[in-house]
């Protein structure tokens, strides 16, 4: 019996054809706005924590000044070359430690030129951030120690200085500093938040130190945990060690921040989460509109096929039997309109996601979800025409002109 | 043994108080198996209410309608309905085909309503379309088929359960006088050959000619019941 009243329904919808396409845009258009805001937020999502571990998995990066939420202070004392043999020599919960010192400069060479930053390291920047080098080589120890002047250089730099030409072994002038280059770093392209990741050159910390700043200051130092190591512990270890250093007194601030980057990418997925679900719900709003539309045209059609339901309660047909035809009508019409609002929302996520380099990340628990939804929709906007139309006197309706 | 259908002093009151309207008033009347009854009277008379008790789309305000011996004055609407899909067929002045549903699954529809599987409904479904002489139209659409053929179409659907009563309501009154004569035709050898219980209601003394006995109704009453032809002897299932 529910399977016959399932197949006049289905006749019903399929009779006409248009109509119901029509009715199921509403929810067509709300499925559709649900998942694709869903997925392009979780590709946004996907995409920095891509970004984060770009930065090098299990990184902490330690810079001076007061974590003030919102940036550090610049007055706090910079870091010194006895900071880091410390943590080198006594943190044994971190396996590489880069000191580090940056600035900004104009680089030439020839006729061309390009503004761009300048990072003083040594290999074990490379190291942490988990960065090889595409053409040429690494600096040596001998260069390191005595502050050659030779340059590693980003994508960006390369491409912007040298074009086509073949950089190894030219010389390049950034600001006051000549140096030869020695190598191009491999390109991690930009990231989720615009940075160019490339945009930077790359000289021996103390070349840096010596040529371009003038002072043996130490702007940051990044370390990586070791591994196996939660990076939280080795946190803890260089918090506590250089509190000490810095004759932190107990219960003071520390004057210094380590940051675990494992934590700030938790932190901005919380954040694309927290937008995603807004999205999704303010989506969902539509999927209600949409169901709107269906109760609409059950009643349109109820006082319609007024002589239909007449005629189908003369032939034997219960109330019952008659709520529930025009109950599963509207479920038919909601669920079809789910199944190709997932349809479009995919392909248009799909599509979106691709324009705009983002990983497609399509969840089943989204798809099912709206599809309940519309079920649910077509059953919460469907009963009270159905209720209308079971409510009906035969007599009065076999009458109805 | 007890009639197909007992009626006793039947009573339908509309409205409470100044604006009661009376409109079946004490009425009696027996049907018996294989018997071919047409209910005539002017407008306002009370047979649209009888037919409509007889059809169990109503329930009278007093008295007792038996329908083969059950009580059935009292029950509620989806006992009522129940009563409708395995006792009762119905014909109407206006077709009453479902719109743009075949000829075949308009048909169907009554034994969908009692769970006939698919085959079997299909099956007498043709059946009945070929008893009204419409089996080559079974795919038509309503609206592809002809006045006349449509309430033979309609016919077919009241038979396809093989009800104990068929109701029809004017199936006249929209055709000319030829497609008249092929209904009427059509219901005196459904009731003569397959000794199928008809009551119809008609305005029309030629069309109540062709019914073995004519009751009329005035003003709520059976001023007259007349048979016009005995019921056919012997061969009685009972």
């Amino acid at each position: 019996m529910i399977g016959a009243t399932i197949l006049m329904a289905l006749t019903a919808v399929r009779r006409n054809a248009m109509r119901s396409f029509l009715t199921t845009l509403g929810v067509i258009i709300g499925v559709a706005s649900v998942i694709a805001m869903v997925t392009l937020g979780r590709g946004a999502t996907a995409s920095v924590t891509r970004d984060i571990s770009a930065l090098g998995d299990n990184m902490l990066i330690i810079v001076p000044g007061a974590d003030r939420r919102f940036g550090s202070s610049a007055s706090a004392r910079p870091f010194t070359a006895d900071d880091v043999r410390a943590i080198r020599e006594e943190v044994p919960s971190v396996s590489n430690v880069a000191p580090t010192s940056g600035g900004a400069g104009r680089a030439v060479y020839g006729n061309q030129n390009w503004s761009t930053g300048l990072t003083g390291a040594d290999n074990a920047y490379l190291r942490v951030r988990n960065w090889g080098v595409a053409l040429g080589r690494e600096f040596t120890d001998a260069e390191v120690r005595s502050g050659s002047a030779v340059c590693l250089l980003g994508e960006t730099p390369r491409q912007k200085l040298f074009g086509a030409l073949d950089p190894l072994g030219e010389s390049i002038r950034v600001g006051a500093l000549s140096c030869e280059v020695i190598g191009i770093l491999e390109s991690k392209g930009t990231s989720t938040f615009g940075e160019d990741q490339d945009d930077f050159i790359l000289v021996p910390l103390v070349t840096f130190q010596r040529r371009v700043s003038g002072n043996e200051n130490i702007g940051a130092i990044l370390v990586s945990a070791r591994a196996g190591v939660p990076t939280r512990d080795a946190q803890l270890d260089l918090i506590s060690l250089l509190r000490q250093r810095r004759h932190v007194r107990p219960g003071d601030e520390d004057d210094f921040i380590v940051r675990d980057m494992q934590e700030v990418g938790q932190l901005v997925g919380t954040v694309t989460g927290v937008l995603t679900t807004l999205l999704g719900a303010i989506a969902a709003v539509s999927l209600l509109v949409g169901g709107i539309g269906i109760m609409n045209i059950m009643l349109v059609a109820v006082t319609e096929r007024t002589r239909e339901i007449g005629i189908r309660m003369a032939i034997g047909a219960r109330a019952g039997d008659v709520l529930l035809q025009f109950l599963v009508e509207a479920i038919t019409l909601s669920l079809l309109g789910g199944v190709l609002g997932i349809c479009l929302g995919l392909l248009g996520s799909w599509a979106t996601t691709r324009a705009f380099g983002l990983p497609f990340v399509p969840g089943l628990d989204v798809i099912l979800g709206s599809f309940l939804f519309s079920a649910l929709v077509g059953v919460f906007f469907g009963y009270y025409p159905a209720r209308k139309a079971a409510r009906l006197n035969p007599i009065e309706a076999l009458r109805y002109e | 043994m007890t009639n197909l259908v007992e009626i006793r002093d039947i009573h339908k009151i509309y409205g409470y108080g100044e604006t009661e309207v009376r409109a079946l008033d004490g009425v009696s009347l027996d049907i018996d198996e294989g018997d071919f009854i047409a209910v005539m009277g002017p407008s306002g008379s009370g047979k649209s209410t009888f037919m409509n008790l007889l059809g169990c789309l109503d329930t009278p305000t007093s008295g007792s309608y038996r329908l083969r011996g059950v009580e059935i004055g009292r029950l509620d609407r989806d006992t009522l309905a129940l009563l409708r899909r395995h006792q009762l067929g119905f014909v109407f002045q206006g077709f009453n085909l479902i719109a743009r549903t075949s000829a075949l699954e308009n048909c169907e529809l009554p034994l969908l309503y009692q769970g006939v599987a698919r085959k079997e409904r299909r099956a007498r479904a043709l059946d009945a379309l070929e008893r009204v002489g419409l089996a080559d139209r079974a795919h038509h659409l309503p609206s592809q088929l002809s006045g006349g053929q449509q309430q033979r179409v309609a016919i077919a659907r009241a038979l396809v359960t093989r009800p104990a009563v068929i109701l029809a309501d004017e199936p006249t009154g929209n055709l000319d006088s030829a497609r008249s004569e092929e209904i009427m035709r059509l219901l005196v050898e459904l009731n003569e050959a397959q000794r199928i219980t008809i009551a119809m209601v008609t305005h029309e003394p030629d069309m109540a000619d062709f019914a073995r006995r004519i009751v009329v109704f005035r003003d709520g009453r059976v001023t007259s019941d007349e048979a016009r032809r005995p019921l056919p002897r012997g061969g009685d299932p009972s």
